[in-house]
């Protein structure tokens, strides 16, 4: 049997959403074996992009796979809608997929494509999240072989990663792990959820929407399926914690522009005076003010 | 409590690297004065070593380089698999596993925490990466337990008993002594409550009075926690002092085996006599 026997041909250069029905058919498949095997790495053949390697191929890939002209589009590159990222992936999409709307607006947005960032806004079913992963496997930093690596997930062996926390515990009596915080799916595969703050990780635990991870570097593919359990890999006794933005005081800080004290903030360093904080989540920031255009 | 089986039952052991062929056992041993199968090119590491291990015992395994000593522990470690034979481990809990068959994750819990194997070279059974205390927690972590504070008491704990000052339980091996690296393995190796301990040569290349510190803290391990254990050595001394039993290999086979006392004060093989000759 060869592999082209039931897929349609469609004239190249004229599809929707850039990849060919190969591709668009391998990643659909490997994002149902992935839901189906949460938190699993799932291969797949990581297609060549108009863009590098590592700047995002993985999650544009799975966005191209899955979208509709029905679909609305978000895009976001540390939580905003208008950096350079962010601008030039979405206007990737937008070109090759006719008739796909484009939105920053996360309750508008039906797909979400994000780098850093997990709205602040809860998320609501129908919506899908899709992530742009460098690193997919969070034994990377205790285990530089990938053979081995696949063995100890197909073991549940997660010691090393264990013992990595131990050692931040005793050197810094917290864990050290600002983003990329590894989190077990469904009691079995330890993820990497992309490097994500701490903040947004909860987000993910029992999340209504799929959480997709696409890594095109490293050519895998991963996802949190709806209503599943995130758990962050903590010890009993020494709790995980998110970011508590605290000034000197104790006292939580705001933001300076909306005025929010239940967001993630950016620290803006200021010559002269005190840092100016300020919502990471665009979006949030400007929904909080009631957006400018009166919508 | 005293248990009326072995801890461990190995009847013919054997591992031949390479491909092997019928007359590999024939042409190699101990009679034939050599390991490598003249017909094939085969190595015969060991052949046909049968023995018993009884819980709360030492088993001394003596020999040359080469003779097959680590051999041994490795298959019997799950490191290797052994080409034919058989060895059946076990547990206090009644349960009982040919280690000829068990399959990964088997293998992986028994090491984890039915297992404990000290090397000779700390290298292999360290992980220098990590401060003394994580080499032992990594041990308590495989066994599943999840919680800090434990797992800090246990590590001290241990580190006491291994007399390794507790003020260095956040140092780097590689700033440990030699022995005290060596102290630091045995502690590792004894984190989860082992049922069954492999020394291999852990007192070579130490001065003569670190080697006496750790034999002796290897006795008293013995007498107080009854785990039976296998002791790897050339050194006539250890095995004098740590093993009840003791068998005697050369090119893979066992040419002498019984009471440690007995094959040191009258050994039957002319190997063996040679070799307590040599010692004194």
């Amino acid at each position: 049997m060869t592999p082209t026997s039931d897929v349609p041909q469609t004239n190249p250069g004229t599809q929707f959403g850039f990849l060919d029905d190969f591709a668009v058919r391998e990643i659909r498949r490997g994002l149902l074996k992935a839901l189906a095997i949460p938190g699993y790495q799932v291969p797949y053949a990581s297609r060549e992009m108009p863009i590098a390697r590592g700047f995002g191929t993985g999650g544009m890939q799975i966005t191209l796979a899955i979208a509709t002209p029905e679909d609305r589009l978000k895009v976001i590159d540390q939580g905003a809608d208008d950096s350079v990222n962010a601008v030039s992936l979405r206007r990737f999409i937008a070109a090759s997929c006719p008739a796909l709307l484009t939105v920053t607006r996360t309750p508008e947005a039906t797909i979400i494509q994000t780098r850093h960032r997990v709205p602040e806004r809860p998320l609501v079913a129908g919506q899908i999240m899709v992530y742009q992963v460098p690193y997919p496997d969070p034994l990377q930093i205790v285990e530089p072989s990938e053979a081995k690596r696949r063995a100890s997930h197909a073991h549940g062996d997660y010691a090393r990663l264990w013992v990595k926390l131990y050692e931040d515990v005793v050197r810094f009596r917290e864990v050290a792990i600002s983003n990329r915080y590894p989190a077990r799916v469904a009691g079995r595969y330890v993820i990497d959820p992309s490097p994500i703050p701490r903040w947004d990780l909860p987000k993910l635990h029992r999340s209504p929407v799929p959480h997709l991870f696409g890594a095109g570097r490293e050519k895998k593919l991963y996802a949190v399926p709806p209503f599943t359990n995130v758990v962050p890999l903590a010890f009993d006794d020494v709790p995980f914690e998110v970011e508590r933005f605290r000034d000197v005081a104790g006292k939580r800080n705001r933001c300076q522009r909306c005025g929010a004290d239940d967001t993630f903030l950016d620290e803006i360093p200021l010559t002269g005076q005190a840092s100016r904080w300020q919502c990471n989540d665009q979006d949030r920031c400007s929904e909080n003010l009631g957006y400018s255009d009166g919508a | 409590m005293v248990r009326e089986t072995p801890v461990l039952t190995a009847s013919g052991l054997t591992r031949i690297h390479g491909r092997g062929c019928l007359d590999c056992v024939r042409l190699t041993g101990d009679a034939q004065g050599r390991n490598i199968c003249p017909s094939c090119g085969s190595v015969v590491a060991l052949a046909d070593v049968s023995f018993e291990l009884w819980p709360g015992e030492i088993l001394g395994v003596m020999g040359e380089s080469g003779s097959g000593k680590s051999s041994v522990v490795k298959m019997l470690h799950l490191d290797d698999q052994m080409t034919a034979g058989s060895a059946i481990f076990r547990e206090s809990d009644g349960r009982s596993h040919e280690l000829a068959q068990v399959d990964e994750v088997e293998i992986r819990r028994l090491r984890d925490t039915r297992f404990g194997m000290v090397h000779q070279n700390p290298h292999l059974g360290l992980n220098f990466g990590v401060s003394a205390g994580g080499n032992i927690a990594e041990r308590l972590l495989c066994g599943g337990e999840r919680r800090f504070a434990v797992i800090r008491e246990t590590a001290l704990g241990l580190l006491d008993r291994t007399e390794v000052p507790r003020g260095r339980i956040d140092h780097q091996p590689g700033q440990f002594s030699g022995g005290m690296q060596q102290r630091l393995q045995i502690a590792r190796a004894l984190a989860p409550r082992p049922e069954l301990l492999f020394l291999d040569e852990v007192t070579t290349g130490l001065d003569l009075s670190v080697q006496a510190r750790i034999l002796d803290l290897i006795l008293e391990i013995q007498r107080e926690l009854g785990v039976a254990m296998i002791v790897v050595t050339h050194d006539l001394g250890v095995v004098r002092l740590l093993a009840s039993r003791t068998i005697v290999l050369r090119h893979g086979r066992v040419v002498e085996a019984g009471l440690t006392d007995q094959i040191l004060e009258d050994p039957q093989h002319a190997y063996t006599q040679q070799l307590v000759m040599s010692a004194l």
